[in-house]
């Protein structure tokens, strides 16, 4: 129990305490995290927007395979963009594996099913309000999309924060495309798997504090957000 | 070029809405002129009416045609029972049907600032447009309406959420629009309001048209036992007979 406690104090002086090993991996942690959640949600917002509110063939299945990639497991991603990334993969020749660029990557197919799901369910229940206010003023439903992500950008500001939060904690992927190699592609979440495995508690803690209070700051940025809108807007 | 809208013309149409029909061979020729006022009792078919007219709904059989063609025209809009605010400052939500319509940000700027005086709420102009009460928020909708200055203006009950003074404002609102040049064909449960607005009553029934009366003829003397059951609050439910 004293080790514990011991480990939280030590922890808690890493983290007050500027220590510049801790600072770096939490800044590459957030930076990718970062690139990640905004490619995600460049590509995610207006497709998942645009599925929302257009009818067109097989859009039932692409809704069952957007909510399917929900599912789908983090090492899976991870291995299939090492394939990809690898000398021998079609894009080997770019030269990014084991770079931030190729942990960037992963977070985004990680992150793009959420943001493009979430997009369209949010999308499709304002499009029934919407429709025919919309359609009668001339707007079409292509038109309709960026209209729909400016009415909704309130709500589409949690899906931003969920899917930079899904990013930055994300292990298995990052692992495998990043190899966790220090100054270099650690982030927290490898680091804090590293630094267990080797009886490094202090600074696996003091990195998971920081984790918790950003995972935190997010939600709660989120939902005071959702508040000042509801009280704004209606 | 604009495109041409009149006349409008519905044959025969009929609209399936979840296996049942909600409109049965309608048939309705719009040249224009006057104020139209739709009457008929719930579920008779009358916001179904004004969507295909509106071509917001595509007829089940049949056909409606604008100037003899299929192809929806712009100079024509619709104001709705509940209307949909975007989250925007009010005179931000008629500015944007300018913009969607191509108009010029100047233009719009001027023509939004003219349509939210003429409603009378040049005062809220900046306001959220969600945060108004019910009966602003219609009027920024006629407001809106206003703005793309169209030939032809739809109302569907656009008085049935409001109290009778905000009632009264709509009711005074559109009688201008009318005045300045667009025709109006208008929904409504408010028999005091049809009686003070229309030209001419089309009244329907289970989804069909029974008549189309000069509006003093109808409520004097209707033309269909339907119609004379419903001003006498005697129309039954889903029955082609009084309960009498």
């Amino acid at each position: 129990m004293s080790d514990i406690l011991a480990s939280f104090v030590a922890a808690a002086r890493l983290v007050t305490g500027g220590d510049p090993n801790l600072w770096s991996v939490v800044s590459l942690s957030l930076e990718v995290s970062l690139a990640a959640a905004v490619l995600a949600c460049l590509i995610g917002l207006p497709l998942g927007t645009w599925v929302g509110v257009r009818d067109f063939p097989g859009r039932r299945a692409v809704i069952v395979s957007l909510n399917a990639l929900l599912g789908l497991p983090s090492v899976v991603v991870g291995l299939i963009v090492y394939l990809m990334l690898s000398r021998a993969g079609p894009l080997g020749s770019l030269g990014i594996l084991f770079t931030p660029t190729a942990i960037v990557i992963a977070q985004t197919l990680l992150v793009l099913p959420i943001v493009a799901a979430m997009s369209r369910q949010f999308a499709e229940d304002a499009w029934q309000e919407y429709r025919e206010q919309l359609l009668s003023l001339g707007v079409t439903p292509t038109r309709a999309v960026p209209t729909l992500l400016l009415d909704l950008r309130y709500s589409l500001l949690t899906v931003v924060l969920l899917g930079f939060g899904r990013a930055a904690s994300e292990v298995g992927a990052v692992m495998i495309v990043g190899g966790n190699i220090d100054g270099v592609t650690r982030v927290m979440t490898t680091a804090i798997a590293l630094e267990t495995s080797k009886g490094d508690l202090p600074l696996a803690l003091g990195l998971g504090i920081v984790l918790i209070v950003v995972v935190l700051a997010l939600n709660a940025a989120a939902f005071a957000v959702r508040e000042w809108s509801l009280a704004r807007h209606g | 070029m604009a495109e041409r809208l009149f006349p409008v013309d519905a044959r025969d149409v009929t609209v399936r809405v979840g296996g049942h029909e909600a409109l049965r061979g309608a048939n309705l020729h719009l040249d224009g002129r006057g104020r139209i006022v739709i009457l008929g009792a719930n579920g008779a078919g009358k916001s179904v009416l004004l969507r295909v007219l509106h071509g917001l709904m595509a007829p089940t059989a049949g056909a409606i045609t604008w100037a003899g063609s299929e192809r929806r025209p712009n100079q024509q809009a619709m104001v709705f029972q509940r209307p949909v605010m975007l989250r925007r400052t009010a005179i931000a939500n008629i500015e944007y049907a300018m913009a969607v319509n191509g108009t010029g940000h100047s233009e719009a700027e001027l023509r939004a600032r003219e349509a939210i005086e003429h409603v009378g709420l040049a005062n809220v102009a900046q306001r959220q447009a969600r945060a108004l009460s019910g009966g602003e928020q219609q009027r920024i909708a006629l407001a809106r309406a206003w703005a793309l200055r169209p030939r032809l203006l739809y109302l569907d009950e656009p008085t049935a959420s409001l109290d009778p003074t905000a009632a009264a404002e709509v009711e005074r609102i559109v009688g201008r629009i009318y005045a300045a040049g667009t025709a109006v064909v208008m929904t409504t449960h408010n028999l005091g309001l049809a009686r003070r607005f229309a030209d001419e009553i089309v009244f329907l029934h289970e989804g069909r048209i029974v008549e189309r009366t000069p509006a003093d003829r109808f409520f004097r003397e209707p033309a269909s036992n339907e119609a004379r059951w419903f001003l006498q609050g005697e129309l039954p439910w889903n029955t082609a007979s009084p309960a009498i």
